[in-house]
């Protein structure tokens, strides 16, 4: 057992390397072949995890060999598998193997191909790392790896600069919040005197509730969830990580690594579960960053853009529902969200491949009869993130709306308003991207093409899963009915420590439905008024005036942290240099050896060898000796 | 009675006087091989330690018996990683030299082998006096190398770095008398009979100034930096390579052995104030390497943090950030030589190391910048390379030690990307297209040494246990004789 679970990470490694040194002396088929069959193992193996769980298995560990031995602490390079790992597991390489057979329509033609195939190995591998570590530095090794991959990702075509400070960006932005991420390891080390998560958890349970410390170490741990998972403040790398091929955009920036800061704190359950503190900061962020996404996705243009603010959007839902310490409801969404947007992101590379690089959703429209595939699994997923009943977003941010209203009204009003306007922004892309006139260039109109199967099917089975993917977590009305359970929470309750029941009453629960049903059709036709029968199609971006101006600028956070972070560090950086370091500090050191020099040189003058000086000096000296004496 | 250490230590001097016998041309290849052989002596010493046995292989001569001098030697797993360390350096720097136009090139080699053989004496040295000649005896070797293989204007520069850094030398002399005079009466310059003192609190004070004035020159430790720089700049590549990568651990390994036991109580006084000072050290590098345009020079101020956050390190005195200076110590040396080694590739081809007029290298050298790439990876400490190893432990320990202490010097973490990634993205990236005559290939050599580099960096971040097991014991012993006091 202990060799299959350390496989799980190590067949996309070995599909990284192999590829990665190989490259391009292996025939563009076979590195097709070894990289999603590396996944695809890995995606076997745990399959038939998941299923020991469901017969009932507790938790699978092994240690590879001891990685960091010093003083007190003992790190081995080791892995823990349960329950909650095992949902991980599944997505990462279930939505993984179908990004990566994808990839091989997508990404085939690029004279890198290679490259990106073992890049996107390599991110596999280490998002298991990271999922799979049994402390919390194997997780600190995956996160870090992760970045690092997304790095390389995003500028994969390296030779634009744009691409390439994206890269960067996103870099630094998610080292900000590894710095916290850090800082929160070494408290715990310094508390619990481990870094396992088993010795420190069964330590912490010993804690009072709201204990100062572990409220210390829940707010540095979240600053890390907060730049890998985009929320306010480290959100605005991820909209630029957009530069990317769009495979990275749906495996990485979607489906699986912003979901790490999601994962770490359902992993660290027990520790937020006793700070309530830091739970409502996770909360409140959580639905700041929800509703300011949403807003800004209501006037983004470029399709990839939408998405990634919804991505930004739909992450504050979930840290919303951990804050409520709704920590299954917060997986869940996880997993349906893995669904539904990497099938957005996968439909949207597919209209940009057949629009030949256009992003600029006022150049398409009328998509709809030349991608016909495209045009219906794209819908899917939009009906799945606006959460259309049945549809698998509906379950999961119900749950999260029930949640967010056994905590606090006021964040149940703004949660389900920021449900609206994601349904808002959804249709919105949904019609100016597939019905009415076609808006790009002619040209671009003869190419319009349907993407190959190995493209399609990927979309369709993500398009059943958007659709079906939600009755594992079938709400509680919907379930007794049904005569079964809530799957999905209590596969995963053996992870959550003292975990929460959110039940409502049914009357709640079907005003809940009946209004979102309302509101939805009130989306519906509201939207298709204004962009397929009105042919409102929004205006260029000079255009644009007012309120409407700061969206479309995304409030301007970055100039903001341009003029508050960047500029004043280069500035602070070249008075180090110039003058603190070249003029005060060397310059005293220069001053000492001219000092010197002047010292003896006028010392010099004492033994210049001629006598009438010597004969001054004296006399001069015998007449303060005089001098003295008589003044005593 | 085992000689291997002796042999390790006089290998390179024996090498020195070889590599002067065959003629010029064949100076470098021979002293690569007499190299590799000490290598190999090495490992064959490595191979026979016991961690658990404390210090080994000791062996102490009367040499001038009247002043109570004697020849001591011995190695605890800290000497031993050092001495790995130059010992597997050294053949690179060497094999670095390769292809480059060396003027004299037989005394340029010996010159090098005779570095080598001083600091593996500073490493070895168990007695005050042998342990000053062998560092006086380094500072004569490097001198040479810049001032004779130097840039522009080395005469200036290196007559600074040569005055600084004997300043510190003298005064750590008049510290090593000192001590000497304190032993029991026939005195000796023992290093055990140093830790046996009982020294006063004032007294302790001075000893700790002066000596420590000596090291952190050497480190350097900011604001005692300011000569580093441009000798580092100045100097030829082998030249900032000896600097960098072995020479400055004489400062760090000077602390451990000889400062931090001799006088405790002093260290527990001081030590938040000196570690302030490296900490600040950290923050204050690490910004001006932001802003640096000379790719040589970003390297030397980031030089400059790092060894900051190990300086600070070993002042905390607790075993997760001492076995983190050790380990990042080694990390840090083969780090520096891959960057210095990727600055004089980038002269030696396009004549210029300014990051404005550099960029997209990677068009045609991929093996360049995968090593470049996995090198400032190792430099930023990502985990699964060897900077994060000795970077998490520092900072663990520094964070133990005092939190705020460890949160700005933890700044690095954020700054060295800046920096990092800036200068790879100048460097390496963009659409400029260089053909084979704008940049010709990679020759043998320097593939071999950068993949060595790179190879070091990902074994030692994923094996760091092997170095650390090492280490261990020594410096729980070491520890514990600091704290006894």
């Amino acid at each position: 057992m202990d060799l299959i679970i350390s496989l799980i990470p190590l067949l996309p490694l070995a599909g990284f390397i192999l590829i990665g040194v190989l490259n391009k002396k292996l025939p563009k088929g076979l590195v097709g072949i070894i990289s999603n069959t590396a996944v695809l193992g890995s995606f076997i193996i745990s399959f038939y995890l998941f299923l020991s769980f469901l017969k009932g298995a507790d938790s699978y560990s092994t240690e590879l060999f001891p990685w960091i031995n010093a003083g007190g602490l003992h790190l081995g390079l080791s892995f823990m598998v349960d329950h909650l790992t095992a949902v991980m597991l599944l997505v990462i390489t279930g939505v993984g193997f179908l990004i990566h057979v994808y990839s091989i329509g997508y990404m085939q033609h690029d004279e890198d191909y290679p490259r990106f195939m073992s890049y996107l190995n390599l991110f596999v591998f280490f998002m298991l790392l990271l999922v799979m570590g049994s402390n919390y530095v194997v997780m600190y090794a995956g996160w870090e790896g992760v970045g690092l991959c997304s790095y390389l990702l995003i500028g994969f075509w390296f030779k634009n600069t744009d691409y390439n400070n994206a890269g960067r960006k996103a870099f630094v932005m998610n080292r900000i919040g590894d710095f916290g991420f850090l800082l929160g390891m070494f408290l715990i080390y310094q508390t619990f005197s481990s870094l396992d998560y088993k010795e420190v958890f069964e330590a912490a349970k010993n804690y009072p509730k709201g204990d100062p410390t572990i409220t210390a170490i829940t707010l540095l741990l979240f600053v890390g969830a907060v730049g890998k998972s985009a929320q306010i403040p480290l959100y605005t790398w991820l909209p630029d990580a957009m530069a990317g091929p769009t495979p990275v955009s749906a495996l990485i920036h979607a489906a699986t690594m912003v979901t790490a800061g999601v994962y770490m704190v359902i992993r660290s359950n027990v520790l937020y579960m006793l700070s309530p503190f830091s739970s409502e900061v996770v909360a409140i962020i959580g639905m700041l960053t929800a509703l300011m996404a949403a807003t800004i996705g209501l006037k983004q243009n470029d399709i990839k853009k939408v998405l990634a603010y919804s991505t930004v959007s739909q992450l504050g839902f979930m840290f919303v529902a951990l804050g409520a310490g709704a920590y299954t409801a917060g997986l869940f969404h996880v997993v349906t969200h893995a669904f539904f947007k990497a099938l957005l992101f996968l439909c949207a590379g597919s209209v940009i491949h057949a629009m030949g690089g256009e992003q600029d959703i006022r150049r398409m429209g009328g998509l709809k009869k030349y991608l016909p595939v495209t045009h219906i699994t794209f819908l899917m997923g939009v009906l799945a993130i606006s959460g259309i009943p049945l549809f698998s977003g509906f379950f999961s941010k119900d749950e999260i709306l029930v949640a967010s209203w056994s905590y606090s009204p006021l964040m149940f009003v703004v949660m389900a308003f920021t449900s609206l306007l994601t349904a808002v922004y959804m249709f919105r892309l949904y019609w100016l991207t597939f019905h009415g006139d076609f808006r790009g260039t002619h040209h671009q109109q003869e190419h319009l093409h349907e993407s190959p199967s190995v493209m399609t099917i990927p979309l369709m089975v993500l398009a059943v899963l958007s659709v079906i993917g939600g009755f594992m977590g079938m709400p509680h009305w919907m379930s007794e009915k049904l005569g079964v359970h809530h799957l999905f929470s209590e596969f995963v309750t053996p992870v959550i420590y003292a975990p929460k029941e959110f039940i409502l009453s049914h009357t709640f629960d079907f005003s809940l439905l009946i209004g979102t049903i309302v509101v939805l059709a009130a989306v519906y036709y509201f939207t298709r008024k204004m962009y397929v029968t009105e042919k409102v199609v929004p205006e260029e971006d000079s255009e644009t005036k007012s309120f409407q101006k700061v969206l479309a600028n995304k409030y301007y956070v970055d100039e903001i942290y341009d003029t508050v972070i960047r500029k004043p560090l280069d500035a602070i950086s070249e008075m180090f240099y110039k003058i603190f370091d070249i003029n005060i500090i060397d310059g005293i050191v220069n001053g000492i050896p001219k000092a010197t020099n002047i010292t003896a040189s006028v010392a010099r003058m004492l033994q210049t060898g001629r006598l009438g000086i010597y004969l001054v000096v004296m006399v001069i000296g015998v007449i303060c000796l005089f001098a003295f004496k008589l003044l005593l | 009675m085992n000689n291997t250490l002796l042999i390790v230590l006089l290998w390179p001097l024996v090498s020195m006087v070889l590599s002067l016998l065959p003629a010029k041309e064949a100076a470098g290849k021979t002293a690569f091989a007499l190299s590799l052989a000490g290598l190999l002596l090495s490992v064959y010493l490595f191979l026979g330690f016991v961690p658990a046995n404390g210090m080994q292989q000791v062996m102490s001569y009367a040499w001038i018996p009247a002043l109570g001098i004697s020849f001591k030697i011995g190695m605890d797993g800290i000497s031993l990683l050092l001495i790995m360390l130059t010992n597997v350096l050294t053949p690179m720097i060497i094999l670095s030299s390769f292809g480059r136009k060396i003027e004299n090139p037989k005394a340029f080699y010996a010159l090098i082998l005779l570095m080598q053989f001083a600091m593996l004496g500073v490493f070895v040295a168990l007695d005050g006096f042998l342990f000053y000649i062998f560092w006086e005896l380094a500072l004569i070797p490097i001198y040479f190398i810049c001032l004779l293989w130097g840039g522009k204007d080395r005469v200036r520069i290196t007559l600074k770095f040569f005055i600084y850094t004997l300043t510190g030398s003298l005064l750590m002399l008049v510290s090593l008398i000192y001590l000497y005079l304190q032993t029991p009466d026939t005195h000796t310059f023992d290093i055990d009979a140093f830790y046996q003192l009982k020294l006063s609190g004032s007294q302790q004070a001075f000893v700790l100034w002066t000596m420590f004035f000596a090291f952190a020159v050497k480190i350097p430790i900011f604001p005692l930096h300011s000569w580093q720089p441009d000798t580092y700049v100045d100097a030829p590549t082998p030249g900032t390579m000896l600097l960098s990568g072995i020479m400055l651990k004489m400062g760090i390994y000077g602390l451990l052995r000889w400062l931090l036991p001799t006088v405790p109580a002093a260290v527990h006084e001081y030590g938040f104030l000196i570690m302030a000072f490296c900490v600040a050290g950290v923050v204050y590098a690490s910004c001006i390497a932001i802003v640096q345009k000379d790719f040589k020079r970003l390297v030397a101020y980031a030089s400059i943090a790092h060894v900051g956050l190990i300086s600070a390190g070993v002042f905390t005195l607790n075993s997760e950030a001492t076995e983190g200076a050790v380990f990042q110590m080694l990390s840090h040396g083969v780090n520096a030589v891959g960057l210095f080694f990727i600055a004089d590739i980038l002269m030696t081809r396009l004549k210029t190391r300014n990051l404005a007029e550099l960029g997209g290298i990677v068009n045609n050298q991929k093996l360049f910048a995968i090593a470049f790439m996995i090198i400032m990876l190792g430099t930023v400490a990502l985990p699964l390379t060897n900077g994060f190893v000795g970077e998490f432990l520092l900072l663990t320990g520094i964070y133990a030690y005092h939190k705020w202490m460890a949160f700005f010097a933890g700044l690095s973490v954020i700054l060295g990307v800046v920096y990092m990634f800036r200068s790879y993205q100048a460097i390496m990236l963009g659409s400029r297209h260089l053909s084979d005559s704008d940049f010709s290939p990679l020759t043998i050599s320097e593939k071999t040494v950068l993949v060595s580099v790179a190879a070091l960096v990902v074994l030692m971040g994923i094996f760091p246990s092997v170095l650390l097991d090492t280490a261990s014991p020594s410096v729980k012993a070491l520890l514990s004789l600091i704290n006894a006091q």
